[in-house]
């Protein structure tokens, strides 16, 4: 077995060529042309509408947006491992694995532009919403992964959280837990390079894969920017976790290449040189690489791409600008799942407050 | 129809932001997210993408402008229906493309007023924060001004521009066109503060010694007419200059005490194997001392474009922190204003900075005879607690040397 924490998984290089590796080469054997080429379509649709939702913000539609630019191939290779019934607990920067897990892009921003609390119903597709707190995705993954275990159920859920993330006791409780249960998780951290504007290295002077070990956890480390070798390290980590064999540690190591969210400046924490060294490796000009040394592309199949990344983008926007606005009372909605008193209670004195407004208008006016 | 485009908030409850520059001309036709213009907020610069596909009819702010957000900035005719879209109601303080709510907030307090005999509004004037540091560095009073924001908030450019004039309640000195000014008081900020902290520090740690040499840099001169011609520099900026880095980076080599710097804290002196050469440059902003990295790695080709890129970046306030940061050596080129020679203040941290002087005509002693040549005058200084006289003297020499006679510069490339 080849050290995957000093040599992370690659299987396709930066300028397309395949890599020899035959442990993981095996795992995504089924993903010939056609499955390369949706791939591919996966990874523009997904800039394509996180640069669309970047200009709503800047258009004054979103109140604030966390790019995945520069993340597709982690996000939709370990997305697209995932079987329809195995759950995705996701971050705040998961656009893509939700898009690839079926949400619709109507209904994406709708807590980005402050008008929900909730974007989709979570159940319906098996990933949860947004979630800002830092971290919490490893806790509430392996109690669902706890739950569906004792229900005999064989899935796999996995936690997506970023390299600032492993520094937040949530993930250290989760990773010790799961591992003393044998919980069928997998610990999914994008290492981004950033915890908004903290590089790496501060969060950790090892690896953030090699953290794992400490739990006596598995842990593989894969080029973040290769779909191939995260889809196939992914399929393994799924795998292990549905035949019981417990939680598996993925470190996928990509770049952020915008800033954090819409309100902050890269360029004033990190150097442009620096981020010139990873659009060489970006992951879309790489697996449109291979695409053209195996001949695989042709403009029939191009323009039906863009034709698709254009109108996700289009859905996107519309579903934006026409998301209807909350009434105020609609904030005690979907709270609890069923009536709650207390609730009950604060929804009456609020709409008696409002109520008090009532005429004053006219009467100044 | 047209429609005007608000400032939106960019940055998660920020106020106004200054309009940087436009993208776009009156009468142009524009794009769904075509990029119309840059705006700066308190965080960060960011590009403006239009909302709409259309017509540009009028650009309703100008550049240097700050406004609060929700100011319509841009009108923009669209020939899709003559149907006004309805009104909508940012939904969250701040948020989305509609205008500042009508002043809500003074009705309400109309509403609550205090009763006879309860404790005066003490409540803080409502000012950006922004506003609030611009008062307290003035020494204003924010009470006292009218505030221009949304719902009245004092905004920066209120405190400014009471900066000078006379408080209400005291009567407004009488205008006498004849006399202007007799002096003006700017604070002391930014860069300017930083240069001064910098050289302050640098002038009184560090034992300065500078040296002077003339120099006939007649074949330089031709060897730069040669390389514009080449068409690998086109678009560079091919000057003095950029042979000057060139020896001097080769010069490091030979003396390289001084790419070293002087560590008080553990009684060392750090001799840096690798030279990061910093190019003072002169910008709007006051000068900074951006370098490019790992010049000795750099041919002259690529240090003539690293140096072109990185004073075009400087020039235009955008050098980044670690731009400005982590240079060995620098060079100060006071010859573009027309200037001889002068004793440059070392950057805090390094041992050495070179000058160059104007390159000019002027008569000189060539093969024994007068005649009219390039000449220039280089000044180093450098840390004498770092550097010997010896060194030193050995390195301006050196850096005269290739300049003298670019071709000796060869056999060191
Ligand atoms: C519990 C918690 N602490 C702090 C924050 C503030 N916060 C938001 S994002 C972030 C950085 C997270 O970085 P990382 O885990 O690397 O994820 P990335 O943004 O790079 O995807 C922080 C500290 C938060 N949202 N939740």
């Amino acid at each position: 077995m080849v050290d995957t924490i000093a040599y992370p998984v690659q299987l396709i290089q930066p300028d397309g060529r395949r890599v020899f590796r035959p442990d993981y080469t095996s795992l995504v054997r089924d993903i010939g042309p056609d499955q390369l080429r949706d791939l591919y379509e996966d990874l523009v649709v997904a800039r394509r509408m996180d640069v669309e939702a970047v200009a709503l913000q800047r258009q004054g539609e979103l109140g604030l947006w966390a790019p995945l630019l520069g993340q597709e191939a982690a996000q939709v290779g370990s997305a697209r491992a995932l079987r329809p019934d195995d759950y995705a607990f996701i971050s705040y920067r998961e656009h893509a694995v939700a898009y690839c897990r079926g949400v619709d892009p109507g209904v994406m921003t709708r807590m980005w532009r402050g008008c929900a609390h909730f974007a989709w119903d979570p159940s319906s597709v098996n990933v949860t919403n947004p979630a800002i707190v830092v971290g919490s995705q490893g806790l509430h993954a392996t109690g669902y992964a706890m739950g569906a275990h004792l229900d005999g159920a064989e899935i796999a859920t996995i936690a997506y959280f970023g390299d600032g993330a492993t520094s937040q006791g949530d993930i250290a409780e989760a990773l010790g837990f799961s591992m003393s249960f044998n919980a069928p998780v997998v610990f999914f951290c994008q290492n981004n390079q950033f915890a908004i504007s903290e590089p790496v290295h501060l969060q950790s002077p090892v690896p953030i894969a090699q953290r794992a070990a400490g739990y006596g956890m598995p842990a593989v480390r894969v080029d973040g920017n290769d779909v191939l070798a995260v889809l196939a390290v992914t399929r393994q980590a799924t795998q292990r976790a549905r035949e019981g064999s417990g939680p598996t540690f993925i470190e996928a190591v990509t770049y952020r290449m915008g800033p954090h969210t819409t309100s902050d400046d890269p360029t004033r924490y990190r150097a442009a040189a620096e981020t010139e060294v990873w659009k060489a490796r970006d992951p879309i000009d790489r697996i449109r690489r291979l695409l053209d040394r195996e001949d695989l592309l042709d403009d029939v199949f191009l323009a039906r791409v863009q034709a698709t990344a254009d109108d996700v983008a289009a859905r996107l926007r519309s579903g934006t600008v026409e998301a209807p606005d909350p009434a105020p009372l609609d904030l005690f909605e979907h709270v609890y799942s069923t009536d709650h008193p207390l609730i009950d209670e604060e929804r009456e004195q609020y709409a008696a407050y409002l109520a008090g407004f009532a005429g004053i208008e006219e009467a100044l006016s | 129809m047209a429609h005007e485009f608000r400032l939106p908030d960019l940055g998660e409850g920020l106020t106004e932001a200054e309009l940087v520059s436009w993208a776009v001309d009156v009468g142009q036709t524009i794009a769904l997210n075509q990029v119309i213009g840059e705006v700066e907020t308190a965080k960060a610069l960011v590009e403006l993408p239009s909302p709409y596909a259309g017509v540009v009819e009028e650009l309703l702010v100008s550049p240097g402008t700050t406004v609060p957000v929700g100011t319509p900035i841009i009108r923009i005719t669209t020939d899709a229906g003559t149907e006004e879209p309805p009104a909508r109601t940012p939904v969250l303080v701040g948020y989305g493309p509609g205008a500042p709510a009508a002043s809500k907030r003074a009705r309400r307090k109309t509403v609550t007023a205090p009763e006879a005999g309860a404790v005066p509004d003490r409540r803080r004037p409502d000012a950006s924060p922004a506003a609030r540091a611009a008062a307290r560095e003035l020494g204003i009073d924010l009470d006292l001004i009218a505030g221009t924001g949304p719902s009245g908030a004092v905004t920066r450019s209120d405190v400014e521009a009471r900066t000078g004039s006379a408080r209400p309640d005291t009567p407004p000195a009488p205008e006498s066109p004849q006399s202007p000014e007799r002096e003006t008081r700017t604070p002391i900020r930014s860069v300017r503060k930083q240069t001064a902290d910098a050289m302050v520090r640098s002038a009184f740690t560090a034992p300065h010694v500078t040296e002077f040499v003339t120099v006939d840099v007649t074949r330089s001169m031709e060897l730069l007419d040669r390389l514009r011609e080449l068409p690998e520099f086109e678009g560079l900026s091919v000057t003095p200059l950029t042979l000057v880095a060139k020896a001097m980076v080769v010069a490091l080599r030979e003396n390289p005490s001084l790419n070293a710097s002087w560590d008080g804290e553990h009684q060392e002196i750090v001799t840096k194997h690798y030279v990061n050469l910093g190019i003072a440059a002169a910008t709007p902003r006051g000068l900074v001392v951006p370098n490019v990295k790992e010049a000795q790695t750099l041919s002259l080709l690529e240090l003539c474009r690293a140096i072109t890129e990185l004073t075009a970046t400087a020039r235009s306030g955008r050098a980044t922190p670690a731009q400005l940061t982590g240079g060995t050596a620098s060079i100060t080129n006071v010859g573009v204003f027309g200037v001889d020679a002068g004793t440059p203040i070392l950057n805090p941290g390094e041992s050495a900075i070179l000058c160059l002087g104007s390159v000019t005509r002027r008569p000189w002693v060539h093969e024994d005879e007068l005649a009219v040549r390039w000449v220039t005058t280089l000044s180093v200084s450098f840390d004498h607690r770092v550097v010997d006289g010896e060194q030193g003297s050995r390195f301006l020499a050196s850096v005269a040397g290739m300049l003298h006679d670019p071709a000796s510069l060869l056999a060191h490339l």
